[in-house]
């Protein structure tokens, strides 16, 4: 029951990453890639209708964590107190960046929402690399379950880590291109003309930084944790995770190079969805290593609620993401298609 | 501001306090809205197209406000409460992903096509957009107040070995009877709110000399809706509400009264000032009896006073408890009376005419806020000691790692930010209420 629910946690993270990912990408390269208010206008409102549903996936994802691993959510929630709060203070910057654009007009109003909507977007790319970066890598756990740590130290890998150190600070990096790109991929579907080709050229450069950082940071994450490659030793199908990780990236530099933005992106999203599968299935049933010492790794069996609990649990899930499905298929059925500054809406 | 403690409860109080001025406007008018779609398809009269297309900006800039608001909160039950999260999240973690399952995504994937899709979807389609957004809001709304039902009276859990709590039982945690009269107080709340602001955008607009046609519509259902729900809102909902405090937690019932010592026959204090040092009432205006027969519906009937409870288990600050309740009390008692007045001179034909009654509606709408967020801290301050009333004290939820010095830093962060998005609120609302409702889709 608790393997079900780790797995069932990690996929609506990954529903995450994809989906909020692109809008959030959407939001790092919107100042470079659209420059008029008409292309703009024309980003936001290529997000607008399905960006709040898919940040929900975060929001619905803590609500799990905390419903099916609450030790879990209590020691990560307080250990990363500081950088949790700061992406607090993101979040609502770019909700309202987005939402109050449509309520104000002016140029400078409109550059004021547009620079707090893209800085915002990009920051918070950043954060979450980083905080992957921190879950790999392992927190100072104390034998009670907790632990603090400062937003940095020395900047070292160490047992005395801040949440930035030059680990976490390059998964940031990776996770702010990675995003980058797959909103660049994103915007491209959904425009044509000037703004088109400038979110394809964005998607061409920074594949390569994405396909240059994908090779090296894969060994140095293996020195940082070897045990990650334990349950690839164990399980030939975890095989598949990379297999799908380089079937995206190749299918995002063949797609791209052939004009087909939807083909790409599609590549793009199996290629995140792989890359945070990948890391999953190498931690289980870790949840959160101990930098300290291994038995104070937090697992799924030492965080996990009552066995009732999660069963009865399962049965809304499932009811509640069947309807969820469904709006969603409704909401990008509807808005399907590309949109100009004139489209509807936003 | 040493204290870790108090710096973490200043910081849930304020964000929560701050927070719950947006989604008390948008619960109410949420349903005001629905009203209004459903009498433009009723009467086929565009006028009420027009006035909920009106709200729903309004709605719109207070629903944004909500949700960035709200995110802190969920987030902080681990952040800034990680005991209480490992103690009690076995059970309210249920409630607490059931929000996000069933309501986060409802709301967020239809307010875009009812804000924007009027055009798109027809009358009957952006009706269900309407209802839709309600719906989630208030679905919302219970998950929340079953939350905190459960942390005021805690049912169908069982207590593993290491001390954390396990549910028993899902209908039993849902079921609780505590949540449905919590809830249906706090909603009537809400709508007392949304009612009281539709009505005063009304009564300035008629004032005003403007947009006379719609300001009437505005009025009258802000008078009429209010004006029913905060009769229910008195009895039976808060009478019920009262009843179960009274019954489960007496000693928050004798602290919220200041009944210092246990009286037959007990008095309601209407107005009078606690003093705690010397444990008795100064200046108290009184109505003899009435508390006993209140509580236990019999003139003579004991009511238990702080006297009868150790003193470890009296809430922590009396004085805020005492106030903040008798202010929901009496500001709940005096919108009855004003609407009474409204609704009468509304049947008579005169309120349009009534300046003079125009200026009160326009000049009451900050009170049900006042209310409102009143009635929530005499629910959470009426809790302490504890945190989880009866398991889990307040000071044993806290999380363990976090200095003072980090959680000032936050809860300054939090209040520039709050400062900051309040004013750039009241700049887009009063920008709103300037350009008036469009007769066409914008």
């Amino acid at each position: 029951m608790e393997t079900l629910w780790f797995i069932l946690v990690a996929i609506m993270l990954v529903m995450y990453v994809v989906l909020d990912g692109f809008d959030l990408g959407a939001g790092i390269i919107h100042l470079w890639a659209a420059r008029t208010e008409g292309e703009r206008r024309t980003v936001i409102k290529a997000i607008g209708p399905v960006w709040d549903g898919n940040e929900v996936w975060l929001l619905a994802a803590g609500g799990t964590l905390y419903f099916a691993f609450p030790m879990l959510y209590a020691s990560s929630f307080s250990g990363f107190y500081l950088p949790l709060m700061m992406v607090l203070w993101l979040l609502m910057l770019r909700g309202l960046g987005i939402e109050f654009r449509a309520h104000l007009e002016g140029p400078v109003w409109h550059s004021f929402f547009d620079g707090i909507f893209s800085v915002s977007s990009g920051l918070l790319a950043i954060f979450f690399g980083a905080a992957l970066g921190n879950v790999i890598r392992g927190v100072p756990l104390q034998a009670d379950g907790y632990f603090f740590e400062p937003l940095w130290t020395n900047f070292l890998v160490g047992p005395n880590a801040g949440v930035l150190d030059w680990y976490t600070v390059l998964m940031g990096v990776f996770a702010f291109l990675a995003l980058a790109s797959h909103g660049a991929l994103y915007v491209a579907t959904k425009t044509e003309g000037e703004i088109n080709s400038r979110a394809r050229r964005t998607a061409a450069w920074t594949w390569w930084g994405i396909a240059f950082l994908t090779v090296t940071s894969l060994p140095i994450t293996l020195n940082i944790r070897p045990e990650l490659y334990d349950n690839y030793r164990a399980h030939w199908f975890g095989w598949l995770i990379p297999l799908m990780v380089f079937a995206g990236l190749v299918g995002m530099f063949y797609f791209r190079s052939l004009g087909n933005d939807k083909a790409a992106f599609v590549s793009s999203s199996a290629y995140l969805a792989g890359m945070l599968g990948g890391a999953a299935f190498g931690l289980y049933p870790t949840v959160l290593p101990a930098s300290t010492d291994p038995r104070f790794n937090l697992t799924i069996h030492n965080t996990a609620s009552g066995h009732y609990g999660l069963s009865v649990g399962l049965v809304w899930w499932i009811i509640g993401m069947v309807l969820t499905t469904g709006y969603f298929v409704y909401l990008y059925r509807l808005f399907r298609g590309k949109v100009t500054a004139s489209t509807e809406g936003y | 501001m040493e204290s870790a403690l108090l710096v973490h409860r200043l910081h849930f109080a304020f964000t929560v306090t701050f927070h719950y001025l947006f989604p008390q406007l948008t619960m109410g008018l949420g349903l005001l809205i629905v009203i209004l779609k459903s009498l433009a398809l009723w009467k086929n009269d565009d006028r009420y197209n027009v006035a909920a297309r009106f709200w729903a900006r309004i709605f719109a800039i207070n629903f944004a406000l909500g949700v960035v608001t709200g995110i802190p909160m969920e987030f902080q039950f681990g952040t800034s409460w990680a005991r209480f999260s490992r103690f009690a999240g076995g059970v309210i973690g249920q409630t607490l992903a059931m929000e996000g399952v069933f309501a986060f995504f409802l709301e967020s994937s239809f307010l875009g096509l009812f804000l924007y899709g009027e055009k798109r979807l027809g009358r009957w389609g952006h009706w269900w957009t309407a209802f839709l957004v309600f719906l989630g809001s208030w679905i919302s709304g219970f998950f929340i107040v079953a939350t905190d039902a459960w942390m005021q009276h805690p049912v169908a859990y069982t207590q593993a070995a290491d001390g954390s709590l396990a549910l028993s039982s899902f209908w039993g945690l849902i079921l609780n009877p505590w949540a449905w009269w919590q809830y249906a107080h706090n909603m009537s709340g809400a709508v007392i709110t949304a009612a009281f602001v539709m009505a005063a955008v009304g009564a300035f607009y008629l004032l005003e000399r403007k947009h006379s046609d719609l300001a009437k519509i505005f009025i009258r259902l802000g008078v009429v809706t209010g004006f029913i729900f905060s009769v229910l809102q008195l009895f039976p909902l808060g009478d019920q509400q009262g009843r179960l405090v009274a019954h489960q937690q007496p000693v928050t019932l004798a602290a919220m009264e200041a009944l210092f010592k246990t009286d037959t026959a007990a008095p309601l204090v209407i107005i009078g000032q606690p003093d705690t040092v010397l444990q008795k009432m100064d200046n108290p205006i009184v109505i003899p009896k009435m508390l006993s027969f209140l509580t236990y519906r019999r003139w003579e009937a004991e009511v238990k006073g702080l006297d009868a409870f150790p003193r470890d288990q009296w809430p922590d600050n009396l004085p805020l408890l005492y106030y903040s309740y008798h202010i929901m009390v009496g500001l709940g008692t005096l919108f009855i009376a004003a609407l009474l007045v409204a609704v009468f001179l509304l049947w008579r034909g005169k309120l349009f005419e009534s300046k003079w009654m125009l200026w009160v509606l326009l000049l009451s709408f900050p009170f049900p806020y006042i209310a409102n967020t009143a009635g929530w801290i005499t629910a959470e301050v009426g809790r302490q000691p504890w945190l989880v009333f009866g398991l889990l004290r307040t000071e044993h939820g806290a999380s363990p790692g976090i200095s003072a010095g980090n959680g000032l830093f936050t809860l300054l962060g939090f209040m520039g930010m709050y400062l900051v998005m309040g004013i750039l609120f009241l700049f887009l609302i009063r920008r709103e209420l300037e350009h008036g409702p469009d007769i066409q889709v914008r």
